[in-house]
């Protein structure tokens, strides 16, 4: 089992450092030039005072080095918690640009994402039971995962928002209002996660529910099951374990889906207009901010990674055959 | 007499009509008797063998009942059967080898499946571990996963699982097919143990193993195209077999000792009838060397000895 996570741990070790080392070469692989675009964002026209403003930037941005230099420097900055300074927020730095984004990105998907699922399983495992509500529970959840989300989220936007007038239809909180931890400013934040949440909640939904009905089935009808019901049990037994098993496949489609909870809703969030990575990610593309990018790349690659690895562990907990198959049981 | 099976018809629904899988089956198993059920694939073994512990979804019991020591089985009602399996009527599977849910302990799962079934865990558990003793499985395995185990310990965990409650009647289906020669005589001879030991009353033995069901048999039943075409003491059937098909069936298996030189196995030409519109009359006849204008009749069960029946118009000859 040490063996095993050692391994593991070695192989994640090894993808970090070659995701980083990406993350590094992309943005600098881009068409343009991020301090050229400052520039002319400043419009400065004296040409003695640009090429000062030119060196100034470079020095900021690290960029007046050598390449390798700059990525050696890249990595020291990085365990340093420096992820440079942001162009696009000049001057705030990426990390307090990232932080201020990754709460509502966060709120937004890991309850969906959660919630989608645990609903979603509850449903299709009582649909793999229940011909009337197979009927019924199945084709909607074959509506919901071939609706692409964003359209949903559109769909959801226009009902909730514009005829019901429910909802805010963008932002993720009111204009007038100021962050601050009041009773005025949650309820309005929560106000305005209503349908970005609903949007992702529901997507997700029907595919989880139609994956689970079809591994219960499959369970139900396995030999174990048969055998069980043979010898008499009952059929809470039989589902239980039908259940139990079913599930474990489902657990590492969770681990996936909470991979990408970090950058997951770039459509959904831009739809909505929604504060979180999603959006910033958008913004970092079209200003050219490398360093943002880096950053919220990292984030995305962090999260994957760390997701992965829990998924790892959750599943050696749970199911005794791969546990068996790392330690080399007997057979 | 431990069992009474009188015409049982039980039929598979498929969209082109019913399959008579079993078309009016009649037979009787003493107290301790072994009896061994053979025939080609597709002939209604392992659906006879189902219907008396638990049909699946597309079987349906057309007609007929089985009488277990004196009360009769609710065979076509699932839930009625429940309180009757594992106690009084016990399978050992085809798919011994898949039989055990692969995410639990075969303990724990041995004492969560008593305790569904009302049975303290406690109190069984002196026995079990006997059992399992007994087919040479320590204590140990119930600590472990059925994929730690090896097919042939698989294999015995279900036997003990199967037998554990002291049916009257174990049904063993086709349990030495996906064992090596050594496995399937040490699971055979288990088998026998088990009846001598009184943990089970008696045992039909699903098999199309001639060879191997004659060594542990007490009666041999050869089925032919969902019916019984004949039923004699084990030695019998073997030696002085009446029924045509039964003795082409014992005419296909090899002998030990014997020189066969340029002399090939005899097979039986032809196919098994369709069972969705099963012809009138002798369902071998059209595969049967002796064939004649009478066997386009149903055959009578003719009891040519003591034991000895056969369905067959030429059987007296």
């Amino acid at each position: 089992m040490g063996r095993y996570f050692r391994r593991k741990l070695l192989i994640y070790g090894l993808t970090f450092f070659i995701a980083v080392s990406i993350n590094f070469a992309v943005p600098r692989l881009m068409p343009g030039d991020p301090v050229a675009r400052m520039l002319t964002r400043n419009s400065v026209s004296n040409l003695e005072s640009s090429e000062a403003m030119r060196g100034y930037f470079n020095d900021i941005f690290g960029l007046d080095v050598p390449l390798w230099k700059q990525y050696l420097n890249y990595w020291v900055a990085l365990f340093q918690g420096d992820l440079g300074v942001s162009v696009f927020a000049f001057p705030a730095p990426v990390s307090s640009v990232v932080a201020d984004a990754l709460p509502y990105t966060l709120a937004l998907l890991l309850p969906s994402i959660l919630l989608s699922w645990i609903v979603g399983n509850a449903m299709g495992a009582m649909a793999a039971r229940n011909k009337f509500l197979d009927n019924g529970a199945l084709p909607i959840g074959y509506v919901l995962t071939a609706v692409p989300y964003m359209w949903l989220a559109i769909l959801l936007a226009w009902v909730g928002g514009i005829i019901l007038g429910w909802f805010p239809v963008a932002g993720g909180y009111s204009f007038a209002l100021t962050p601050a931890f009041t009773w005025t400013f949650i309820v309005d934040l929560v106000h305005h996660w209503v349908l970005p949440f609903l949007s992702l909640f529901l997507v997700a939904l029907g595919g989880w529910a139609i994956g689970m009905r079809n591994l219960v089935i499959y369970e139900l009808e396995s030999d174990y099951a048969n055998y069980l019901q043979a010898l008499g049990a009952p059929n809470r037994l039989v589902r239980r374990y039908a259940f139990r098993n079913a599930v474990l496949p489902q657990v590492t489609g969770l681990a996936l889906q909470l991979g990408v909870v970090v950058g997951g809703a770039l459509v959904t969030e831009v739809v909505f207009a929604y504060p979180g990575l999603g959006s910033l990610l958008l913004n970092a593309v079209s200003n050219q901010d490398f360093f943002l990018l880096q950053g919220i790349l990292l984030f995305i690659v962090i999260g994957v990674l760390v997701f992965n690895f829990l998924a790892d562990i959750v599943y050696v907990l749970i199911d005794p055959r791969t546990r068996l198959g790392l330690e080399g049981g007997q057979s | 007499m431990t069992l009474e099976v009188e015409d049982l018809q039980v039929h598979y629904r498929t969209m082109k009509g019913d399959v008579r899988a079993l078309d009016g089956v009649s037979f009787s198993l003493a107290d301790g008797e072994i009896v061994g059920l053979a025939g080609e694939s597709g002939c209604g073994k392992t659906t006879l063998g189902k219907s008396l512990i638990r049909l699946d979804g597309r079987m349906q019991h057309v007609g007929g009942k089985a009488v277990l020591d004196g009360a009769e089985l609710p065979i076509g009602d699932d839930r009625a059967m429940n309180t009757h399996r594992w106690k009084e009527v016990s399978i050992i599977p085809q798919y011994s080898m898949s039989a055990l849910n692969p995410t639990r302990k075969i303990g724990k799962m041995i004492a969560e499946l008593l305790r569904s079934r009302g049975k303290s865990y406690r109190e069984i558990k002196g026995e079990l571990v006997h059992r399992l003793e007994l087919v040479g499985l320590s204590e140990k395995v119930l600590d472990n996963y059925p994929i730690e185990l090896s097919g042939g310990m698989k294999q015995r965990v279900v036997m003990v699982l199967s037998t554990l409650l002291d049916p009257s009647l174990l049904i063993a289906d086709e349990v030495t097919s996906a064992l090596d020669v050594t496995n399937q005589k040490a699971v055979a001879e288990t088998l026998v143990r088990f009846r001598d030991m009184g943990f089970v009353k008696s045992m039909i033995v699903v098999t199309h193993d001639l060879s191997l069901v004659y060594q542990i048999a007490d009666t041999i039943m050869i089925m032919y195209a969902g019916r019984i075409v004949e039923k004699a003491p084990a030695e019998t059937i073997i030696k002085a077999p009446k029924h045509p098909y039964t003795k082409a069936l014992i005419g296909a298996l090899p002998e030990v000792g014997l020189e066969h030189g340029d002399e090939r196995l005899q097979s039986i030409p032809g196919k098994p009838p369709q069972l969705l519109n099963p012809p009138t009359g002798c369902r071998f006849r059209d595969r049967c060397p002796l064939a004649s204008d009478e066997c386009a009749e149903e055959p009578p069960v003719v009891a040519v000895d003591a034991g000895h029946e056969v369905s067959c118009w030429k059987a007296e000859d």
